[in-house]
């Protein structure tokens, strides 16, 4: 079998694996840690009929494995079971705001990726000259500031005071793309000002390390031009550490997406889930977290996937 | 020690944040509960910071919630440092299967972002202080645990580990006396980081209504009283939201300092 292969396959395996150990522990952590689901829905205040019935609904009754595999099984095949709240089937409800979530993230990783990455190789120009030390320090700031309060204070300024975009972001299907774009306009800017610095100061670590290299001395000392070296010695190591750092930002990105989605009022899954928590809705809850831990688990797979694809040593077994 | 300009005013505003924090109830000029105005009334020297959503002494609700806030911010990277760092330190000195057992639940739990597994647990669990705090230094005692192992190992090569257990001594010995007081530097500086990452972590779950709850304030929970507000271009909700994130640069200053005076380990956020 081929080296790489191997490690694909090696790779796929893992995830599957962390998938299923993360369900595990979704389902532990709502299901089998507290005292009794029931009781917590329904408040001290509940009979012990309406307790007695609620347990029964839930199959509270069932031993914990034989729920866990009901559960997993059904999700498994689609099913992701009804609402407490509503009554309404799971499945639906979330595709909807899967769908709006990942149109959100997606215009965010397009705008903040080919920025991120201009800023960082400009850093790297730069390096410890006042572009650099302008970039560590808005990297400082970035990494101290809630997400809510960069949410706030664009929606103030830019919403309120200027009155450009729309302080909600509600949009729906009879909207065409470009009134969608409009809507998203300041989530986007939002969430590409959460990222952007983190990414940018990820990207100048990766090349600098690059740069730093042996090799690249050697090449120098050949008498390559510098742009040779770049294109075909430095180019071909940065772009695994560089897309790394985008797949980290980029799940990053689909955690930080529930708090500007509540800041934005945005239908999305993060207001879904972050909804729902608050009324003790357990399956729905279990299904967005199981969602959103595929998303994580799925977008570090694809980082680790494209480092081992372009990694120049692995793919040239001696 | 020549002490840089960027962490003395780090250090000051930390100070300032945590005397606030400690005696709030004797600088607050108004009760966390009194209602002493209109709804949103602009600031005015009566109120220094305006009123909030329901009439509220704002300045008086941002000491308060600033003491609530940092209190479970400290109390829960206390728990994650003496946690995370006891069980790295004992993985690193065991080795062998329970190096492997405890490093691969703590890759499992890192597998899910700490804000979802966070969502999760609180829809079940009763969302009291106690419950906040237990399970934000759990979840954050994962990222701990991975520092303090890494560090642990690298000293625990040392000729001096080698001489300590060559002399028969215990592993609480070499544990507590051996490798903590070298670890110690690198462990300070990303307690700072670990203490911002909290003050953002519990800030954000008020925020969406799953932390401290009314009428007890935080910075979070304040953000959230007042976001309809922002609509009118009341500023009330951003007050709170600028507290966190000086405190949070006051904090990092202080810690990239130390980091810069001791080694280039670093922790991650998220």
């Amino acid at each position: 079998m081929h080296p790489i292969l191997k490690l694909v396959v090696q790779r796929v395996a893992l995830s599957l694996l962390l998938l299923l150990a993360a369900s595990v522990m979704i389902f532990v952590g709502t299901q089998i840690l507290p005292g009794d689901v029931a009781q917590s829905i329904l408040g001290q205040a509940a009979t012990p009929e309406s307790l007695a019935n609620l347990r029964a609904e839930l199959g509270l009754n069932d031993p914990p494995v034989t729920r866990y595999f009901d559960w997993l099984f059904a999700a498994l095949q689609g099913d992701l079971g009804t609402a407490l709240t509503n009554g309404r089937d799971i499945g639906e409800s979330l595709g909807k705001r899967l769908g709006n979530t990942l149109f959100l993230a997606f215009w965010a990783a397009v705008v903040s990726v080919p920025l991120a990455i201009f800023l960082g190789l400009l850093a790297v120009r730069y390096q410890n000259r006042w572009p650099d030390k302008l970039i560590s320090g808005i990297t400082l700031t970035s990494i101290s500031i809630p997400e809510f309060l960069i949410g706030y204070v664009v929606m103030y300024f830019i919403s309120v005071k200027l009155g450009w975009f729309s302080s909600v972001a509600m949009i729906n299907e009879s909207m065409s793309l470009g009134q969608k774009l409009n809507a998203i306009a300041l989530p986007v800017f939002v969430l590409t000002l959460v990222v952007l610095a983190h990414m940018m100061r990820m990207t100048r670590a990766a090349i600098l390390n690059v740069m730093q290299s042996a090799y690249i001395e050697t090449a120098e000392l050949k008498g390559l031009s510098m742009f040779t070296i770049i294109r075909k010695h430095a180019f071909p190591n940065a772009i695994a550490p560089i897309i790394n750092v985008v797949m980290i930002n980029l799940a990053y990105l689909v955690v930080g997406v529930v708090v500007v989605e509540v800041v934005f009022v945005y239908p999305g899954m993060g207001q879904y889930l972050v909804d729902h928590v608050s009324k003790r809705d357990v399956p729905v809850v279990q299904a967005s977290g199981l969602i959103f831990a595929a998303v994580y688990i799925g977008l570090n797979l694809i980082a680790d996937l494209v480092s081992i694809l372009a990694n120049p040593r692995l793919r040239h077994p001696k | 020690m020549r002490i840089p300009l960027s962490a003395m005013i780090g250090l000051f505003f930390t100070a300032m944040y945590f005397f606030i924090a400690i005696f709030a109830p004797w600088i607050a000029p108004y009760g966390l509960t009194e209602s002493v105005g209109d709804v949103w009334e602009p600031m005015s020297a009566k109120h220094w910071l305006g009123t909030d959503s329901i009439g509220r002494d704002l300045l008086s609700r941002m000491i308060y919630g600033g003491r609530t806030t940092i209190f479970v911010a400290t109390a829960a990277t206390i728990l994650s440092f003496t946690l995370g760092s006891i069980l790295g330190f004992f993985a690193a000195v065991v080795g062998g299967w329970a190096d492997q057992a405890i490093s691969r639940f703590v890759d499992l739990i890192m597998s899910m972002p700490s804000l979802i597994f966070a969502l999760v647990v609180l829809s079940v669990m009763p969302v009291t202080m106690t419950v906040l705090i237990l399970l934000m230094g759990l979840l954050d005692s994962t990222r701990v645990f991975r520092l303090s192992r890494a560090v642990a190992l690298d000293i625990n090569v040392m000729d001096y580990v080698e001489a300590a257990k060559l002399r028969g001594e215990g592993r609480a010995w070499i544990i507590f006396r051996e490798i903590l007081p070298n670890a110690l530097s690198p462990l300070v500086a990303e307690m700072g980081l670990r203490f911002i990452f909290m003050i953002l972590f519990v800030s954000t779950l008020s925020f969406l209504g799953l932390g401290v709850q009314p009428p007890a304030a935080d910075w979070g929970g304040i953000v959230k009283e007042n976001k309809e507000g922002i609509i009118y271009g009341v500023p009330a909700a951003l007050m709170p939201a600028i507290a966190i994130a000086t405190l949070a640069i006051s904090v990092n200053l202080v810690a990239d300092w130390i980091l810069n005076r001791t080694t280039s380990l670093k922790g991650g956020r998220g």
